[in-house]
């Protein structure tokens, strides 16, 4: 297939912890034996939005049995930033408090227990300031947390001015909650001469290396952040991780000892920051065909109180917002502004969801106002189709071809004509259930927004007995990573998957590396430990090239062994007898590999530019029905097509797609986020706030691999990412809501109590 | 302290513990089974259950001393002791019903004693009914399905060894 012979690369291979996990032998962070004398942490959350911190009275917690140590801001070693980006982001408040579940201090007892009842013990006194909660006072009040991002194209109000039609809109989607299983959790230990080792549940140890080397106010050459797997992540554990490392390795300053920071859910639902929610209006103008020809739109995001990440959300959201669709006339307009919530961070698709919501909006009503199909009105805009232009509004080309492809397959897939008749007889003979069917097309960019982001380095050893080490920057949430970057060294030389031992991450052995996030994983560290090994294999040519007198070119690797001219020669040498060989003649068997992604650039001022290394396409449909009297609705069935280009492991591959639909149904949804007039967030377990359970999943749930469209050559293998496109197929759950309900304003996430509105809207 | 003495993967243990102590504690802290995982802290998810007596429960919401004379199964007591995997375990692994692994301890043990419930077989819609109460925020549950009905057929004798999984 597509002309590349590969062994383990595009193998269907398990996950390289499956049997640990299935007999718990998997250690996360909690389940790391505890050296003696472990303490334990917890947070005292400030119980109001916005205020200052007057005074904390901690003489009754003090006297609590087990309790070392109660620190606040004035305790912190060095500074008291935890800031991912540029802005001061203050761990501990000082004086100012932010959001309601801001950490005003910390104690650190014998117990998790007692730590957890004294820090209820704790009393803040806090003078309060008026809060803003919404981002509609936000927008008034122009608290934007970094400048408008805004991209244009020719003259939009000219463009909708001269179209035949217009229509303006304003809808709203809400935040997500990550709800990784295994919540936020790191042990310090303090070492010899002010070092600090951490293991941290983090997307992104080189950053909790530097933001708990700032707290501490020491070098980073003297932290040492850890971590073999999370239970979880989604971009929670990226900035979020980062902050609750700095407080343990506060802690085991303070106290010399070690310390762990596990957060209980409810803190972490309360403490923690969320999938940021958009507020949209726009203006569209259009012809009778649908055509879109100009598009005027504000997207203004939650950023919570402070930057964290919001610059690359609303980056994610404004290059994202027209989706798969050419719009010839544009000015899309995004905003992150202030308001006093708990910080908004990263979250699986990282703005670029929200970002496309606008598109099938406009699309949707569009399409109603027309009496056409959406389905229609979205392929008469494609990208690259029927005389349309192939260039995003910021001169990024994409494959048209595919986006049509996509669909097409996907339309087939799904039986679409046939179940839209079905549908409509069953509409017509039902008094109150009502059958819709929605569908989706997107086209998500890959790479980081932020250049430097893009590199990676991989540290390979092979050992005199031919078994070999494998160690990387990125890190494995269960995604998978961990056995596809194994999968791809294994293949470099020619060995069996086995033969390859996965380690922990680790900024000792990887230094400067980037989160592993925008679903660039395997992008960057595939291609960092291809090099690694390919520098090592090429070694151990010349030592087997030299001993049969041939060009080192002409020994292969396969099937565990290295070949004078080609595999199943007569002349070879076992990898371990190698290996053996390499060591005896002096050879190093060790390399480090580096990668940085070619060819990205953007330029902020003209936000223009070629920001992403490719985009990842894919399609879908949903149906759905709905009960008109309660608002109530499930998923019947989902038919998605995902572009992998050739996937580097299609059984991983599945499982990231139907993970990411049903996370993304979740979002569209059942789970929302609520938040009292008094700015506290009351869904803070999984009793209020819904994530999709096993019964609301589609129960026909078909999930396929786009055939035969390998990615571009100098992607790894020709495979192309997975993590987060997939999460936007869900958008045609929204979608078939809406064809359900007969009407397509429907804010998200589509609760009962938002369907009865729609309804009822609708009159 | 209170004392409670129970089996534990059929070894007994004579342990002493706060009377506000839960199961999943005692476990994981003063057995070092930390297979059990804690993922709400509320009885909503799942991650922590075993099986006490034959039948599911989740040892967050359990205290230990209601645990007396009790025999607990955890995650890590279903393999043989020569490593052969129960067919629960030998299925989440076949048909890739595992991402993070978070859930998986509490899913396997959730999903045998749902089997054993049903000793004429299952549907399909009856395992998703019947996992209601174990939360899964990576895999959308699909596998999961797929594992556990492969599995029954195995436990159930209707096949002699797990079918492989369709790729
Ligand atoms: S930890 Fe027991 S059900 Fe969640
Ligand atoms: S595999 Fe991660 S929660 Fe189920």
């Amino acid at each position: 297939m597509d002309g590349i012979a590969t062994k383990s690369v595009g193998a269907a291979l398990r996950h390289d912890s499956a049997l640990k996990h299935t007999t718990g032998e998997a250690r996360y962070a909690d389940d790391i034996p505890e050296a003696l004398g472990t303490l334990h942490a917890a947070l005292v959350l400030s119980a109001v939005p916005h205020g200052t911190l007057t005074a904390l009275r901690n003489e009754a917690a003090r006297a609590m049995p087990g309790v070392v140590a109660i620190i606040a801001a004035a305790d912190v070693p060095g500074e008291n930033d935890i800031g991912p980006a540029t802005q001061k982001e203050k761990l501990f408040a000082d004086p100012v408090v932010e959001f309601a579940g801001m950490p005003l201090a910390m104690v650190v007892a014998a117990t998790r227990d007692q730590a957890l009842r004294a820090a209820q013990a704790v009393q803040a006194e806090i003078a309060a300031l008026e809060p803003v909660l919404t981002i509609e006072r936000a927008l008034e009040l122009g608290q934007d947390v970094v400048p408008p991002q805004v991209i244009r194209r020719c003259d939009a109000a000219a463009a909708i001015a001269a179209a035949p039609r217009r229509l303006s809109a304003e809808f709203r989607a809400g935040g997500q909650e990550h709800f990784y299983l295994e919540g936020q959790v790191a042990l310090a230990t303090p070492g010899e001469g002010g070092d600090m080792a951490v293991v941290s549940s983090t997307q992104h140890p080189s950053e909790v290396q530097h933001i708990v080397a700032r707290v501490l106010g020491c070098g980073y050459n003297q932290v040492t952040a850890t971590c073999r797997r999370m239970g979880g992540g989604f971009g929670g554990k990226e900035s979020n991780a980062s902050w609750v490392a700095a407080a343990a390795a506060i802690g085991a300053r303070v106290t010399g000892k070690p310390v762990k920071l596990r957060l209980p859910r409810r803190a972490d639902m309360i403490a923690t920051g969320k999938r940021h929610p958009f507020l949209y209006r726009w203006t569209a103008g259009f012809d009778d065909t649908g055509r879109i020809m100009g598009l005027e739109a504000l997207l203004a995001a939650d950023g919570g109180w402070s930057l964290d990440m919001s610059g690359g959300v609303v980056f994610r959201a404004v290059t994202h917002a027209v989706n798969c669709c050419d719009v010839p006339a544009l000015a899309i307009t995004a905003r992150a502004v202030k308001t006093n919530t708990v910080s908004n961070t990263a979250f699986r698709g990282f703005g670029g969801p929200q970002g496309a919501l606008l598109m099938e909006d406009v699309v949707h009503r569009v399409a109603a106002a027309l009496g056409r199909t959406p389905e229609e009105v979205r392929a008469r805009n494609f990208l690259g189709v029927g005389g349309n232009s192939d260039e995003l509004p910021y001169g990024q080309r994409v494959e048209g071809d595919l986006i049509a492809r996509v669909w097409a397959e996907a339309k087939a897939d799904s039986e679409w004509d046939r179940r839209r008749a079905e549908i409509a007889a069953f509409n017509a003979s039902h008094p109150t259930l009502r059958r819709g069917l929605g569908s989706m097309v997107l086209c998500f960019g890959i790479s980081f927004g932020i250049r430097h982001l893009n590199q990676a380095g991989a540290l390979v050893h092979v050992y005199s007995d031919g078994s070999i080490r494998l160690n990387h920057g990125g890190t494995e949430m269960g995604q998978g990573l961990f056995v596809k970057v194994a999968q791809i060294v294994a293949e470099a030389f020619g060995v069996d998957l086995d033969r390859v031992a996965i380690t922990a991450t680790s900024t000792a052995e990887v230094p400067n590396t980037a989160p592993t996030a925008a679903s660039t994983g395997s992008d960057l560290n595939g291609w960092a430990a291809h090099n690694a090994a390919v520098a090592i294999r090429g070694r151990m040519a010349e030592v087997a090239a030299a001993k049969w007198g041939i060009a080192p070119e002409a020994v292969v690797f396969a099937d565990n062994r290295a070949w004078a001219e080609r595999a199943g020669a007569n002349r070879w040498l076992d990898f371990g007898e190698l290996a053996k060989l390499c060591f005896i003649e002096r050879v190093s068997l060790s390399a480090t590999g580096f990668y940085r992604t070619p060819d990205i650039h953007w330029d902020p001022k003209a936000m223009k530019g070629n920001p992403f290394f490719y985009f990842s396409y894919g399609a879908a449909v949903a149906e759905v029905v709905v009960d008109t009297l309660t608002g109530e609705h499930r998923c019947l069935r989902a038919d998605l097509l995902q572009d992998c280009g050739r996937s580097l492991n299609p059984a991983v591959d599945l499982g990231q797609i139907e993970g990411a639909f049903v996370q993304g149904m979740g979002w569209l949804t059942c789970e929302e986020l609520w938040w009292d007039a008094q700015g506290r967030l009351r869904t803070v377990g999984p009793s209020t706030y819904k994530i999709p359970g096993s019964r609301d999943v589609p129960p026909v749930f078909r999930t396929r691999l786009l055939e035969s469209a390998p990615a571009r050559v100098d992607t790894i293998f020709r495979s192309k990412a997975v993590g987060e496109p997939p999460l936007l197929l869900a958008t045609s759950v929204w979608n078939a809501l809406k064809d359900a309900i007969g009407t397509p304003a429907l804010d998200l996430p589509a609760t009962p109590e938002r369907v009865l509105m729609a309804l009822r809207n609708k009159g | 302290m209170p004392q409670v003495t129970l089996t534990v993967n059929g070894t007994k243990h004579t342990v002493e513990v706060e009377a506000r102590t839960l199961l999943v504690e005692l476990l994981r802290e003063k057995l070092r089974l930390t297979g059990t995982h804690v993922g709400c802290d509320t009885s909503q998810c799942g991650a922590c259950v075993v099986h006490m007596g034959g039948d599911s429960i989740k040892a967050c919401t359990i205290l230990a001393v209601q645990c007396e004379g009790a025999d607990v199964t955890t995650i890590e007591g279903l393999a043989k002791a020569d490593g052969t995997l129960h067919p629960m375990q030998e299925a989440f692994r076949e048909y890739h019903a595992l991402q993070c692994g978070f859930c998986t301890p509490g899913m396997v043990m959730s999903a045998i004693d749902l089997v054993n419930k049903h000793p004429g077989g299952l549907s399909e819609q009856e395992i998703r009914e019947g996992l209601e109460g174990n939360l899964c925020r990576c895999t959308g549950y699909h596998n999961i399905v797929k594992a556990i009905a492969a599995a029954a057929d195995v436990m159930q004798g209707r096949r002699s060894e797990l079918a492989r999984a369709a790729e």
